[in-house]
């Protein structure tokens, strides 16, 4: 059964087959991983680069590894220092690096709807690895991986997403993604951090953590930007700590054992306490594992398609 | 010219007519009206129930030129005007230099009057403030004196409420409008479609309603204040509809035009990243261009008026977040009128017609356009039961930016006649 789309451009209106196919082919590469040799075949012969527009380091990484863990011959490329930075569009560098016959493109960019863009224009299937405040579907795969693994479902769950919803693509992902899997998701944060329309997406909106942790099974924790938003979406750190930061006496009055997630990198003591974050609860680490694995289906899967 | 114009339904709001008749046209004068009329040498032009009306006015309008030609030209501009049944264009000061001196006033009216042998009257809008930076007031006078018809830094709002006061108090002394693009600043920083369900969906950066309302509550309150005429540009909000009807009732001298995409399409149309979705102020929701069509059918919105933006099409050839604000609209104004307005029963015929020609007239204080024997013929013609499907790249604009293009419209210009020039499309 493959794929209904020859890309992965993101989460909203995927369907529910589709994402099982995903999470169903990563259990398998997950296993490669476990490996003395981590390396398969399947896209051997194949060409991918990684269009990155936008400084990341994890994402990137992991996409990288899961290519070439998938024998895939890869591609990088960085927007600093080439020619995007000397004016060329975002068409053009696309299909400059689709004249060298590229079979896929792995793209991060700082727009929304750059990826669908780039998938109009050109040949090879477009992965988005991140666009702007929309999405970021493979980090969602890899966090419904994570908590189906460590869970053992997803539907029925209740998934809750703290911090900047407005304007996070790992949240927007997790929300289409997790109900189209039949989790029950919620989103906190201060009011200034949460769109308008959230409860139009399907979601619960908590403005205080401590209202929705006693119902919670897993809970994902957003990075604040610290630079970014200190003063405009909230008045300072320490507040922020305070009223949202994920702590252990938090977790305890809760009085139930809640899964931590983080799509990282974590500002340690913001949004999470170290010691939440080094707890047996949080499965930080193993997303990361995940993820190769996650990306390594999306990669084959598509790749089957054409 | 020698036309005669056979059963004609002739529209003017002005002498309240609608009737059938024939016009006959001799050097660029309506020479007679009546039916069953003979004239030999004229060229007959037979058409069977197509509407006659004075000549359109679109009151706002980027003709591009000087500084952004590849964009649009003046001749460019004017004959897509022409092409979409306009008579006359208002086109806004955010050229390159801008217009924010007399010399750039007369420079486009030569031009404009070179264009198509003056077919379509052009009427300058010259910059409220000094390149229009909102910061030192430009020559108001001298630009009126030249030929400036009103006053906008459209594009970007006049932000400073004590220069928008102080301008607004100026302008009257010429009986000119200040017209301006309402839209508060740092609510819209970096903002690309409007705030709502779909930007939130997609992850845009959003644009609030509130936003647009603001400065027009601020401006409907200078208004009052000084007494002054204050003109809304493309408006787009519900909040701010409720608020521009307010005024008219207390008797201020407030009008305010519509374009057609805002009430014609929703933020919905964003979905799929198309960059000719993206015009400023943004596609509302539903709610908001039902509030717009209410507001066109009670009168609360004198004009309609399209904000006709070309760009190149690379220059949307982008990411949604990078590209441009801004569509053309001249050639589907008045297909989308009425297929969206007048077959749906928002307008009559007749008050198409008050809002495309005889209003915004009114409001720029041009001369009225009299349809009577010996008057100068100034008529725009069309077809209000032609079936056609939008076509971007028969446009003549030089720019194709475009959400329509593939749309099917009812009604569609036939021609126009103006300052002994004539148009057939």
């Amino acid at each position: 059964m493959p794929l209904h789309s020859r890309h992965m451009l993101g989460l909203d209106g995927m369907s529910r087959e589709d994402i099982q196919l995903i999470l169903d082919t990563a259990v398998s590469f997950r296993e490669v991983l476990d490996r003395p040799i981590k390396k398969v075949p399947p896209l051997q012969g194949k060409t991918i680069a990684n269009m990155f527009f936008e400084n990341s380091t994890r994402t990137r990484l992991s996409f990288e590894l899961a290519e070439r863990r998938l024998s895939a011959d890869v591609l990088g490329f960085q927007a600093t220092g080439s020619s995007v930075s000397k004016g060329e569009t975002l068409k053009d560098t696309a299909r400059n690096i689709e004249a060298m016959k590229v079979d896929m493109v792995v793209m991060r960019h700082s727009a929304a709807g750059a990826p669908h863009y780039l998938s109009r224009v050109i040949e090879a299937n477009v992965i988005n690895a991140g666009d702007g405040g929309h999405e970021h579907p493979t980090q969602a795969l890899l966090d419904m991986y994570t908590i189906r693994e460590r869970l053992g479902r997803i539907e029925g769950l209740h998934v809750c997403i703290v911090g900047d919803i407005s304007h996070s693509r790992v949240a927007r992902s997790n929300i289409y993604g997790l109900i189209t899997m039949g989790a029950r998701v919620s989103v906190c944060g201060p009011a200034t951090m949460i769109p308008r329309e959230a409860a139009e997406l399907g979601v619960e909106v908590y403005h205080h953590i401590d209202d929705v942790l006693p119902t919670v099974d897993a809970l994902n924790v957003l990075r604040i930007q610290l630079e970014r938003d200190a003063g405009r979406l909230f008045p300072t750190l320490r507040e922020y700590h305070n009223y949202y930061g994920i702590t252990r006496q938090r977790l305890e009055k809760a009085g139930r054992a809640i899964t931590i997630l983080h799509p990282g990198p974590i500002n340690r003591d913001v949004e999470i306490s170290a010691e939440v974050a080094d707890s047996e609860h949080s499965v930080i680490l193993q997303q990361v594992l995940n993820g190769v694995a996650v990306r390594m289906a999306v990669l084959y899967l598509l790749s089957a398609r054409n | 010219m020698h036309y005669l114009l056979k059963n004609c339904r002739l529209v003017d709001p002005l002498t309240r007519r609608d009737e059938e008749t024939d016009i006959h046209i001799a050097d660029g004068k309506i020479a007679r009206i009546g039916r069953g009329l003979t004239v030999s040498e004229a060229q007959v032009i037979e058409l069977r129930g197509k509407v006659a009306a004075p000549g359109f006015i679109d009151m706002h309008v980027h003709l591009r030129e000087p500084g952004f030609e590849y964009k649009e030209t003046i001749l460019t501009g004017c004959t897509a005007a022409a092409a979409g049944g306009f008579t006359a264009v208002c086109c806004m000061p955010n050229t390159n230099p801008p217009i924010d001196d007399e010399s750039v006033v007369r420079l486009i009216k030569e031009r404009a009057r070179a264009a198509l042998d003056g077919l379509v009257d052009v009427y300058p809008v010259a910059a409220v403030t000094k390149e229009r930076k909102g910061e030192h007031l430009a020559p108001l006078a001298e630009l009126a004196t030249a030929g400036a018809v009103a006053f906008s830094d459209d594009g970007d709002p006049v932000y400073d409420a004590e220069i928008m006061r102080r301008a607004m108090e100026y302008a009257a002394m010429y009986d000119r409008p200040v017209i301006q693009h309402a839209q508060d600043m740092p609510m819209t920083k970096g903002g690309a479609m409007n705030e709502g369900v779909v930007a939130t969906r997609l992850g845009i950066p959003g644009m609030p309603p509130a936003a647009e309302d603001i400065v027009v509550a601020r401006d409907i309150h200078i208004a009052r204040y000084t007494g002054s005429r204050y003109h809304l540009a493309h408006m787009s909000t519900a909040g701010a509809a409720a608020m521009v009807r307010a005024a008219k009732a207390e008797g201020l001298h407030v009008t305010c035009e519509v374009t057609p995409h805002h009430f014609t399409l929703t933020d919905e149309a964003v979905m799929g990243f198309d960059t000719n979705t993206k015009m400023n102020p943004p596609l509302r929701s539903k709610s908001d261009v039902e509030a717009i069509r209410k507001a066109l059918r009670d009168g609360t919105i004198d004009a309609i008026a399209t904000d006709h933006a070309p760009h190149s099409y690379d220059e949307k050839q982008v990411e949604y977040q990078t590209a441009p604000f801004g569509i053309v609209g001249l050639e589907t104004a008045l297909g989308l009128a009425m297929t969206e307005l007048v077959l749906t029963g928002v307008l009559s015929l007749s008050s198409l017609v008050e809002k495309m020609s005889t209003n915004p007239r009114r409001i720029l204080n041009l001369p009225e356009i009299r349809i009577a024997e010996g008057q100068p013929a100034n008529l725009t013609i069309f077809d209000p039961a032609a079936e056609w499907i939008v076509d971007v790249q028969a446009f003549k604009s030089k720019s194709k930016n475009s959400p329509f293009g593939g749309r099917r419209l009812t009604g569609k210009p036939v021609g126009v006649i103006n300052n002994g020039a004539a148009y057939w499309v």
